[in-house]
């Protein structure tokens, strides 16, 4: 019913947006954003019910061990969650490996309660009648780290990598459309039909609002959606193959991303189109 | 076999530094500059394990070609020698249509601007690829919801006085964009078989026929 409601306001909106002409567009843009603070509270964002799912995941028995994922360390210490999302991802030394929180939260089923994770990943994204375990813990642990700034770590020989690694990726182009990331996203002010665009080439304020408002719940999915899924759309609006979930160059961008995004706040779940 | 480990290490530490200082500052790059690149087998091996999965021929397209490989190279700002050689390598892939007439049906180019479908991971093998057109240009005034990531081609022929050899451009720059800008932002459509010759037509006709909404 309330999403009903929401989505209904939100397509009332759009249908304004599209019948104004292009120059209105900053006064539709206050109006979006005035709508967005609107209903970013908790009381109204449907992400909050995410969280409210992914703390009873965090607490669940589960897997072979029949333990909780209390004991997996996201980087603060076994079960330290206050936090631990701005600074990821992060390498973490008894994987060798740097992940990002979807990664490190497969890792820890895995190795931590002895969990097949095969239907956890086929329910990686959710979808109607289908919930997302990842969604939901992203959302739980992420919003743990609200008010906080974005830190992600680059001490590391293997985070500086990924980093590098992931600034590459950013511009580089390909697919039967010779798209790279950059082409939409390294000029400011620029926009796809309607929607604008902002630009991640440049540290500061734009990656900021960007990296700080992931997870999202996307009201046009009806959904909570991670910075995984995000990429995984842009690699497919890209017309790149489709990417690998929980893999490395999607960690790779967004340790890239994060590093332009240093020192913004993270606010979420916030709430989206 | 220790010292030989830490030295190993200590080259890594120093490599990694190397690769990372000149990136804090590659958002503000001098024009034309090569930039800084980790290696080419490291970049691989992260897209192995990102891509590594999807099909061959899937996996073919993101494999840069010479144009690509400079334009990634240089971020896209390329010096004029290298742009150079692109041009004339990417002008040979155009292929204009065997009878000389580049302008097909607007109406059906208008269908082709408007159409975004094709070419993704979620389409299936009966999708008609569509040019994509209003994503980022204007083109009829009456078309409010058009991007700015290209220009505005609003009024296109008409402001080039229906110029034969401007339509002859605009196809070339539709077949393949590089053949005309070097590292265009604009997507090869023709070069790589994306839309048809018949579309690219039809795509002309909508900047360059008279009575095409675009000129009126």
């Amino acid at each position: 019913m309330r999403r009903a409601a929401i989505g209904s306001v939100l397509t009332a909106f759009v249908l304004c947006t599209i019948s104004f002409h292009a120059r209105a567009q900053d006064a539709s843009e206050k109006e979006i954003e005035r709508y967005r603070a609107m209903i970013s509270d908790p009381m109204s964002n449907p992400g909050f019910l995410a969280v409210d799912r992914g703390e009873i995941l965090w607490s669940e028995k589960r897997g072979s061990k029949n333990v909780a994922l209390e004991g997996c360390d996201l980087g603060l210490g076994a079960g330290k969650l206050e936090g631990a999302f701005a600074k990821l991802p992060r390498y973490f030394k008894d994987a060798d490996k740097v992940m990002d929180l979807e990664q490190r939260l497969l890792w820890c089923m895995q190795n931590i309660q002895g969990l097949d994770t095969k239907d956890v990943i086929a329910r990686r994204f959710s979808g109607p009648g289908r919930a997302s375990d990842m969604e939901d813990l992203v959302a739980y642990i992420a919003n743990k780290s609200n008010g906080m700034k974005i830190d992600v770590q680059l001490g590391h020989p293997k985070e500086m990598e990924m980093a590098a690694v992931g600034e590459a990726l950013f511009f580089r182009r390909g697919g039967v459309m010779d798209f790279a990331c950059a082409t939409c996203h390294a000029e400011e002010g620029k926009r796809i039909r309607l929607q604008g665009l902002p630009d991640l080439a440049k540290a500061g304020k734009q990656p900021q609002e960007t990296m700080g408002s992931w997870p999202t719940y996307r009201v046009s999915q009806g959904a909570l959606r991670t910075m995984q899924h995000r990429l995984w759309d842009c690699y497919r609006q890209q017309r790149w193959p489709v990417p690998e979930y929980a893999s490395d160059s999607l960690t790779a961008l967004t340790v890239f991303l994060n590093k332009q995004a240093l020192g913004g706040e993270i606010n979420v779940p916030s709430i989206k189109r | 076999m220790k010292s030989i480990l830490k030295t190993a290490a200590l080259a890594f530490v120093l490599a990694a530094g190397t690769v990372a200082l000149p990136l804090t500052a590659s958002a503000q790059t001098a024009k034309n500059a090569v930039i800084k690149q980790p290696d080419p087998a490291v970049i691989d091996a992260y897209l192995k394990s990102t891509f590594g999965k999807a099909p061959p021929e899937w996996q073919a397209r993101i494999e840069p070609d010479e144009a690509l490989k400079t334009c990634n190279q240089f971020r896209n700002d390329v010096p004029s020698a290298e742009a150079d050689k692109i041009i004339q390598r990417e002008l040979a892939k155009v292929v204009f249509p065997a009878d000389g007439n580049l302008l097909g049906d607007w109406k059906e180019g208008k269908k082709i601007a408007n159409n975004g479908r094709g070419g993704q991971f979620s389409d299936d093998e009966k999708t008609v690829n569509g040019g994509n057109c209003y994503a980022c240009h204007q083109l009829e005034l009456k078309e409010v919801s058009y991007g700015t990531l290209g220009p505005s081609l609003n009024s296109y022929g008409k402001d080039r006085k229906f110029d034969p050899a401007e339509a002859k451009q605009a196809y070339t720059k539709i077949y393949n964009s590089h053949a005309v800008v070097a590292c265009s932002n604009m997507p090869r459509f023709g070069a790589n078989k994306f839309l048809t010759e018949k579309q690219i037509k039809d795509l002309v006709a909508l900047l360059f026929d008279p009575e095409s909404p675009v000129n009126q």
